[in-house]
């Protein structure tokens, strides 16, 4: 190691800035352009350094954004049920898989892992949730097709516990006279949080990333979630005028700072994962890491 | 991890007393693995019966199970498309494209972090590379367009007007977004990789390096000669587990970054995206199921084939 000299280790450090601003202007971008003045971004585009700043996307985004605030609230809503939820089956699914003792183990874990090998793709996928399931138009369909997506969390939850609970600790709590579902939930959760903040954030970042289902199941716009609504906005901005705003619209519209409201409502979609990334990156990089260790 | 046990103490005992103990126990796991189970078979079993779809002349007044058989017809009518050839082409052609760039991205990634000093910069730095991994396909699409705006992008008004070129509409012109499509991939996906490849790189043992170092050998020969060939193993691993998802792609990616523009079909559809807009844009179910069943079909093919050669290379990294 200490043969690389400090030349090379400028050059590998600058090579790493460059990079780094490749990862990171996108955003600056994102962010400048939606407090640049208006007629600014029409005369000379986006712009990483505005020359006239201006909060008036943010204010007509405070004021009159209704369906940007129920868009969030859906996210909201489907990411916390989602994420809870879908831990629970998870855990609840892994837990007697990794035990040795369990009957019909084998068989179980291949039906899970199954679905990891081949699934019948979306058109059937759409059938069952609105023809079997009368799902469409409501908020279980932003939440129930991601709670489990596969079985791959569930093997990375098994092999969790496989490996780093002993059999002797649950079956001296059994001695004592706990039901396993107390062990479960007393003993085993609790000694495993590093799994539950591995499975929980990727869950969490997959519900509140998600367009897919409003896309696919959500017509009514009252439901749309946040990134649903992002979407439509970007392909047509006049989306939002003319959905939510009472009064005189035409009047409305023209005094739309359309081009800083597009972006504003783009920062706002991002920013809760930019700011809670410095603190959850860690446990990010562990999961991605455990996940590609065979379970 | 698969050790042997000693079954006949926790099979289904013969005596009624034991009997009740053993439901008593079990039970409870068993219920508690029911969500879980039932929520499998609705999410996942069921439509893999779905895929009955295809065969059939879906008449909505009929309800489905009840529609008439048609054998292969919608498959004829699918590959007799132009469409098939262009989605099937298109995907594959991109999915080996990505999977050469990251590899050799995210390798470059993590061996050049590896060799930093400054443990607590390359630490940021790989946060910072594996930052797009975790943003929306949504947001992806509003930060190329900032950059490709035909009126107000940055390309557009500042970067082609240096170089003294015009103005280019880019939403519509299909011969860039192969290229736009490569790098914002690799731009996604490449930090993920580093991450993994990086957890095996520091994963060796040091002494191979400190015997190097001993004999003379130079960084770069280390690299060369130790790095590259111990982390081969789950070079291989990845990029085998990525062949067998070559018949499926990233929809966001080939639905939200190109904006859903019809001018660009030709070189953005894909498999995935196409069964989408024939079901929910068309309509045409026979079509999109058909299409479905295909890459399920080929899909869960070649998971198999490159699980049998991982297996054959090293047993260990295999799925099954």
């Amino acid at each position: 190691m200490e043969r690389t000299n400090s030349r090379t280790q400028l050059v590998i450090h600058l090579f790493f800035v460059v990079v780094s601003a490749v990862c990171l202007l996108p955003f600056f971008l994102l962010v400048t352009s939606s407090i640049t003045d208006e007629s600014e971004i029409i005369r000379n585009g986006y712009t990483l350094f505005p020359k006239h700043i201006s909060f008036a996307a943010y204010e007509y985004l405070l004021n009159d954004a209704s369906a940007i605030l129920r868009a969030y609230g859906n996210t909201f809503v489907a990411t916390v049920i989602g994420t809870s939820v879908s831990l629970l089956i998870i855990t609840m699914l892994a837990y007697p898989l990794s035990r040795r003792d369990f009957p019909w183990r084998k068989s179980l874990s291949f039906f899970v892992f199954f679905t990891m090998l081949f699934n019948g793709g979306l058109v059937p996928t759409y059938f069952v949730y609105t023809q079997v399931f009368d799902l469409k138009n409501t908020l279980l369909a932003l939440i129930v097709p991601y709670l489990l997506l596969n079985g791959f969390y569930v093997l990375l939850a098994r092999t969790f516990f496989a490996n780093t609970i002993p059999m002797e600790i649950i079956e001296s709590a059994y001695i004592d006279g706990a039901g396993e579902f107390r062990i479960f939930w007393r003993i085993i959760l609790p000694l495993s949080l590093p799994i539950l903040a591995t499975v929980g954030l990727f869950q969490l970042i997959n519900y509140w990333n998600d367009w897919f289902n409003s896309l696919i199941f959500i017509t009514d716009r009252k439901l749309f979630n946040l990134q649903y609504l992002l979407n439509k906005i970007l392909l047509d901005i006049q989306f939002l005028s003319t959905s939510d705003l009472g009064g005189n619209q035409a009047e409305m519209i023209a005094a739309l700072p359309k081009e800083g409201v597009r972006m504003a409502m783009a920062v706002i979609g991002v920013v809760p994962i930019l700011i809670a990334y410095p603190f959850f990156q860690r446990f990010f990089i562990q999961g991605l890491t455990v996940g590609a260790v065979k379970g | 991890m698969e050790q042997t046990v000693d079954a006949p103490k926790y099979a289904f005992p013969k005596s009624t007393l034991r009997r009740f103990r053993w439901i008593r126990r079990y039970g409870v796991l068993i219920l508690m693995i029911l969500p879980g189970v039932i929520y499998l078979l609705i999410n996942n079993y069921l439509p893999m019966l779905g895929i009955i779809i295809a065969f059939k002349d879906v008449n909505y007044a009929k309800g489905i199970l009840q529609s008439d058989w048609i054998g292969f017809k919608n498959f004829e009518f699918l590959f007799r498309t132009n469409d098939a050839y262009i989605i099937t082409r298109n995907t594959i052609l991109y999915n080996i494209t990505f999977i050469v760039l990251h590899v050799i991205a995210a390798v470059t990634l993590a061996v050049l972090l590896n060799e930093l000093k400054n443990r607590f910069l390359a630490r940021f730095y790989q946060s910072v590379v594996l930052l797009p991994y975790l943003i929306s396909a949504v947001i992806i699409g509003y930060l190329v367009f900032s950059l490709l705006s035909v009126e107000t992008g940055i390309m557009n008004k500042k970067i082609l007007p240096m170089l003294g070129l015009g103005e280019i509409s880019w939403y519509t012109e299909t011969k860039y977004w192969p290229y736009i499509l490569t790098m914002v991939s690799v731009w996604k996906t490449a930090g993920h990789l580093c991450v993994i490849f990086l957890a095996a790189i520091v994963g060796i043992d040091k002494e191979y390096f400190e015997a190097a170092t001993i004999d003379g050998a130079s960084r770069w020969q280390q690299i060369r000669s130790i790095t590259i060939p111990l982390i081969t193993p789950v070079i291989t691993i990845m990029t085998l587990l990525a062949i067998g998802r070559i018949f499926h792609s990233d929809f966001g990616l080939f639905y939200q970054v190109p904006l859903d523009s019809g001018p660009l079909l030709p070189v953005t559809n894909v498999i995935d995206t196409y069964v989408y807009r024939s079901l929910l844009t068309l309509g045409d179910i026979g079509m999109s199921s058909a299409a479905g069943v295909y890459q399920s079909v080929v899909g869960f093919l070649l998971v198999l084939i490159s699980n049998y050669i991982v297996r054959k290379i090293n047993s260990d990294n295999a799925l099954f």
